[in-house]
């Protein structure tokens, strides 16, 4: 746990500068508060809405998590089924990498129309942004597979089914968490896209609504909703990592432990 | 044993007689046809393994052995002539363990596909990892290894595949020089506790002598047949003694003459 914290501090010590000199930017510079906020105003604004800006990155936090749940679902599946199906890659790979462009305001009202005003738009919106970074690293994490590794799976009887489950699936494994982790950090945004085009019938609409209602008028609050989001980014993207060390712990584990 | 091949009647492929594990009659394979012309890698080969014997087949590099093995273990099909043989499994060059499967769990692979549960299968295979020397490695991941146990661990996945011709294809060809010493000692030791037919591919000519019972002599490409040793000589045998050597010269000579005698 020490060593843990230790690890962390060149990371603390870069923001802590960071936010010094922002600090003493805007109070040399003179900036105005509704044009950049100074960091300690910034923090006075989280303390006074600390509750509305806790139960806006509930909501927010939510729909990352499911979200990114969805999107690193369909994700993998449809990775898989392009494996498997040269012709379902040919078909679809191109209109994934083309659902990359479509800006989604385009389709957000009818997102809503479909699936009213609830959760589901904004996971949908989500999904489609987080989805691909998995969907290309698991693609190609699968065709990278040992063929020579195939090739004694089938001396050794194995069916297609074995020969997925014990060589290609765990083969393309850290390629697809790559993905995932890619997916995570665009996920944060990707959410505060979610809420923007897909209005929302809640007392709460979410972190990123709440950023874009603040961030005339109420500049320091929408900066410090802003510094949630920056830190729930973090804190998913080093979970992720503890998780990787869990599901594919062959690639972690150092040379040398048991044997020379 | 037998030493040389006898006509027989054809018997259909994947069985084989009382007496015979391996057979190939007249058989020939080549690949590609690039540029009109493809290449032959096995030319009129006839070979016969009996039960219990270990056939090793020595050649220059590119004479067809590995294509002779997979021809064996059902991997191609042959050109010409025919190929009857007890189930054989391959054991590649290459150890080719899986990086995300323990040593345990990698040679137990053959036990898994044969859907049992992985601690069935890390059961049946526990007692000859500990017999084999392996003890102690059973959890270690095969990067933690080095070359002579993962080749040990791979030579038990061979085995435990159940079937009763081993095709072994240059397993120790990249192990320093001392570790093939003791892998070749510790090959020798796990065969006579579990008795297979091996059919064993080398280009250490030295390694087919200490191990097998027969050695194939291959020409170069088309890999032909050019002559036969028989090994008669006990086990434990030494690199020393004068039979070996004898024999060692010969098959050398007959290498390096390549058949244009």
């Amino acid at each position: 746990m020490r060593r843990r914290l230790l690890r962390a501090l060149p990371a603390v010590l870069l923001a802590a500068a960071l936010l010094a000199a922002w600090e003493l930017y805007v109070d040399v510079a003179g900036v105005e508060g509704d044009l950049l906020p100074a960091p300690h105003a910034v923090v006075t604004a989280l303390w006074e809405s600390g509750d509305l800006v806790l139960r806006n990155f509930t909501v927010t936090a939510e729909e990352v998590v499911l979200g990114l749940g969805l999107a690193l679902l369909s994700g993998f599946a449809l990775a898989v089924m392009i494996h498997l199906s040269p012709l379902l890659r040919r078909a679809a790979y191109p209109l994934a990498v083309g659902s990359q462009a479509v800006p989604i305001p385009v389709i957000g009202v009818l997102l809503v129309f479909w699936w009213g005003f609830g959760i589901f738009p904004k996971l949908v919106v989500i999904a489609l942004i987080c989805f691909f970074p998995v969907l290309v690293t698991t693609v190609d994490g699968l065709a990278a597979v040992d063929p020579d590794q195939l090739k004694l799976l089938r001396t050794l009887d194995a069916s297609r089914w074995q020969a997925f489950r014990f060589a290609e699936l765990p083969a393309a494994l850290p390629a697809a968490l790559s993905g995932a982790r890619i997916a995570l950090t665009v996920g944060v945004i990707g959410a505060f896209i979610a809420e923007t085009t897909t209005p929302t019938s809640g007392p709460y609409p979410g972190l990123g609504r709440e950023i874009i209602t603040d961030v005339n008028f109420q500049t320091p609050r929408a900066y410090a909703g802003t510094a949630v989001l920056f830190v729930f980014a973090i804190a998913c993207f080093y979970t992720l990592s503890l998780a990787e060390r869990k599901l594919a712990p062959w690639t972690t584990r150092q040379q040398g432990e048991l044997h020379r | 044993m037998p030493t040389e091949v006898q006509p027989r009647e054809h018997s259909p492929h994947r069985e084989s007689s009382a007496r015979e594990d391996v057979r190939l009659k007249d058989v020939s394979r080549s690949y590609g046809r690039e540029r009109g012309g493809a290449i032959q890698a096995v030319a009129g080969v006839s070979l016969a393994v009996g039960r219990g014997e270990l056939l090793a087949v020595v050649g220059p590099s590119g004479c067809g052995k590995t294509t002779l093995l997979e021809l064996i273990c059902g991997l191609q099909a042959p050109d010409r002539g025919s190929v009857t043989c007890a189930p054989a499994v391959l054991m590649p060059q290459r150890d080719l363990l899986l990086p995300w499967l323990s040593a345990i769990d990698n040679a137990a692979l053959a036990l898994r596909i044969a859907r049992l549960s992985r601690v069935d299968a890390r059961r049946r295979a526990a007692t000859l990892f500990a017999e084999l020397g392996l003890d102690g490695f059973e959890h270690a991941y095969p990067r933690e290894l080095s070359g002579g146990m993962r080749q040990r661990v791979a030579f038990l996945r061979t085995l435990l595949s159940g079937k009763s011709v081993l095709c072994l294809d240059e397993p120790f060809g990249a192990l320093d020089a001392i570790t093939r010493v003791e892998m070749q000692e510790w090959l020798a030791q796990a065969l006579a506790r579990e008795p297979r037919t091996v059919v064993l591919v080398t280009h250490d000519v030295e390694e087919a002598i200490m191990l097998a019972d027969r050695v194939a002599v291959l020409s170069p490409r088309p890999g032909r047949m050019i002559e036969e040793l028989e090994v008669d000589i006990p086990h434990p045998r030494a690199r020393t003694d004068a039979e070996v050597i004898t024999l060692r010269e010969r098959a050398l000579l007959t290498l390096r003459l390549g058949g244009h005698r």
